[in-house]
């Protein structure tokens, strides 16, 4: 039986480039930065592809952001996705985590599909509850963290759930939504056949009032607010010494003048 | 004085060392009581008393445990509802942060997560890209729900009366979604909890193989701490991917970080430039983790690192 599945991708700041936010409004600077496709997603998107060519199926990217996140979808379609819906309002701009799951729900509510799937987490935000926020408004059982996902099409999913001392199995009856850390898999290198087959997948893009979202949006209507922040002063270099064969002994000195041990 | 509240993380009948130091960070806002929530509990109701928690809420049910998750959230979004309190305190844990965002959700609130400091009117202190810039944020809806980092307070006793009120949970069938099956335990045993550590060792690339993670376990278990990882070394398989350090792992802020064969590139650095102290080992003098050293030694690994070991079990 076939599987369609959702899959979540945000595009994130390079982790290389030094990372800031606007001075104005206090959101992310998304301009000065090289923009990239979030890390962790890249795993999800190979996961569901390879659910896909284990099953049969279609593979529906989501994002919501700026149109220059049209990059990113376009990684995934060439990753072998088959089509991606693009949430682009300018409305948007500076979404708190709750106002971010209730867009990403309202378009994948308009989806047919077993499983979601998300990256566990985005490296410019780092707070890891995306999937447990969709579980939360789709009513579908949250199946996060996974680090092996397997299904029985048209049945249930079943995951090992990363714990901070080994794992946890858990199991539900599909539709779930999952999310998967980045030890899953090995994400692939989009071919090029890849990448000339994704110039004609369909991409679709949808304004806030195309998703059904109304109230107040983005910064105005945020459920949290930056309200200062300061780059932090870099840590003062410290002694740097070679080692004559006595190094750790030195290292044991420095750590008894510190009262370290 | 208003209520706060604190979801008590607990684990194998023991409560985390980091639920004490919420609850020290609570009287500082407000009257803190304790939320407990799990299988099989209330014998641990009593000992909250110790960390100043005047009330504790205690919830029971299997539910709790053989459902990931949405239970917890559900009968915490009922005590938030029942008592009002002016925040919300939760463990920044995978699972402290999955529940506190559920809960705020049900409860039409705001969350923020990993803060390292609450001030008395709700303005939490984060780091964010790695620590490399301070924000100051609240929420401004709802209730606040905040998960605060281990390690951000340090857990001070106080006599509370520790009050226990029994809760019935109300948990629906639509929470009873992700059946728990199996838990299994990998790691051995006896090391500290990396997110709750006082020191922290760790190895990177430069260790060359997964037989040399001895090395590093021995360091660390001389200076009791725990060990971490190097993304290399996760991904050439020599040591879990939980113990990574780093952008994609776990940021982590002891008192003792010591960084061995680890070059330091900035997505490390996001992990652990927040130590109080800082220690590097690695014989490359050019390597950028020195730039953030408190003390940095140039040298093999395979000599500094057995010498260092005896050093500090001859010194304690
Ligand atoms: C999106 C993204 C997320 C990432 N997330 C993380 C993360 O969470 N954590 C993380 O660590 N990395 C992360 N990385 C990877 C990061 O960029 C580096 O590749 C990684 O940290 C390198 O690990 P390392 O320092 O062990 O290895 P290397 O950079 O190869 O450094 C090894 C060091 O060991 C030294 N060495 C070698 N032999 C010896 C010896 N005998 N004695 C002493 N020193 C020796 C060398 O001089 C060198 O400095 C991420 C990358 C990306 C793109």
């Amino acid at each position: 039986m076939p599987m369609n599945i959702v899959v979540c991708v945000k595009q994130v700041p390079d982790t290389w480039a030094e990372r800031t936010l606007n001075a104005s409004d206090k959101t992310l600077d998304r301009a000065k930065v090289d923009t990239v496709m979030n890390e962790i997603d890249e795993y999800a998107v190979e996961e569901a592809i390879r659910l896909k060519e284990a099953h049969g199926g279609e593979v529906t990217i989501v994002t919501m952001g700026p149109d220059r996140a049209l990059d990113t979808i376009r990684k995934a379609l060439s990753m072998g996705a088959d089509k991606a819906v693009l949430l682009s309002d300018e409305a948007l701009h500076g979404s708190c985590v709750m106002q971010t799951s209730d867009a990403l729900a309202k378009v994948i509510g308009t989806l047919e599909y077993d499983l979601v799937i998300c990256g566990s987490e985005a490296t410019d935000s780092r707070l890891s509850v995306m999937a447990p926020l969709l579980a939360e408004r789709l009513g579908l059982p949250q199946l996060s963290l996974a680090r092996k996902v397997t299904v029985e099409p048209g049945s249930s999913v079943t995951i090992e759930r990363q714990t901070e001392n080994g794992y946890t199995v858990v199991t539900s009856a599909l539709p779930a939504v999952v999310s998967v850390v980045e030890k899953i898999n090995e994400p692939r290198y989009p071919s090029f056949k890849g990448i000339m087959a994704a110039k004609s997948k369909p991409t679709t893009t949808l304004t806030a009032a195309d998703a059904g979202l109304e109230g107040e949006l983005g910064l105005a209507g945020a459920t949290s607010q930056v309200d200062e922040f300061t780059p932090r002063p870099p840590r003062s270099g410290g002694e740097i010494v070679k080692n004559e064969g006595d190094g750790g002994t030195k290292v044991a000195d420095f750590l008894v003048s510190q009262k370290l041990i | 004085m208003a209520e706060v509240l604190v979801l008590v993380e607990h684990a194998d009948g023991e409560i985390k060392k980091v639920t004490n130091e919420l609850l020290t960070l609570a009287r500082t806002l407000g009257e803190p009581s304790a939320v407990l929530l799990g299988g099989s509990v209330a014998s641990l109701a009593e000992k909250l008393g110790e960390y100043g928690a005047q009330k504790v809420y205690v919830a029971e049910s299997a539910d709790l445990d053989d459902y990931l998750v949405a239970p917890k959230a559900e009968v915490l979004a009922q005590i938030v509802a029942d008592t009002s309190p002016t925040a919300v305190l939760v463990a920044s844990s995978a699972e402290g942060k999955e529940v506190a965002a559920r809960a705020a959700l049900r409860s039409g609130s705001g969350l923020i997560t990993d803060a390292v400091g609450v001030s008395s009117d709700g303005e939490t202190t984060q780091g964010i890209f790695g620590g490399a810039i301070a924000v100051q944020a609240k929420v401004t809806k709802g209730i606040p729900f905040i998960t605060v980092r281990p390690n951000s307070t340090a857990a001070e006793p106080a006599s509370g009366a520790a009050e226990v009120v029994t809760v019935t949970p109300n948990i629906s069938d639509a929470a009873k979604g992700a059946k728990v099956t199996e838990r299994v335990v990998e790691a051995k045993g006896g090391r500290p909890d990396l997110a709750e550590a006082a020191v922290v060792v760790s190895g990177g690339r430069g260790l060359g193989g997964a037989e040399h993670f001895d090395l590093i376990e021995k360091l660390a278990d001389s200076l009791d701490a725990a060990v971490g990882a190097s993304r290399a070394a996760t991904d050439a398989g020599w040591y879990p991917h939980q113990n990574q350090v780093g952008q994609t792992g776990k940021t982590v802020s002891p008192q003792l970080y010591i960084a061995v064969g680890i070059s330091g590139a900035i997505q490390h650095r996001a992990g652990m430039q927040t130590s109080k102290t800082i220690v590097a080992i690695n014989k490359d003098p050019e390597a950028p983790i020195f730039e953030l050293a408190d003390f940095g030694m140039v040298g093999d690994l395979f000599d500094v690192v057995p010498q260092l070991t005896d050093e500090i079990t001859k010194r304690k």
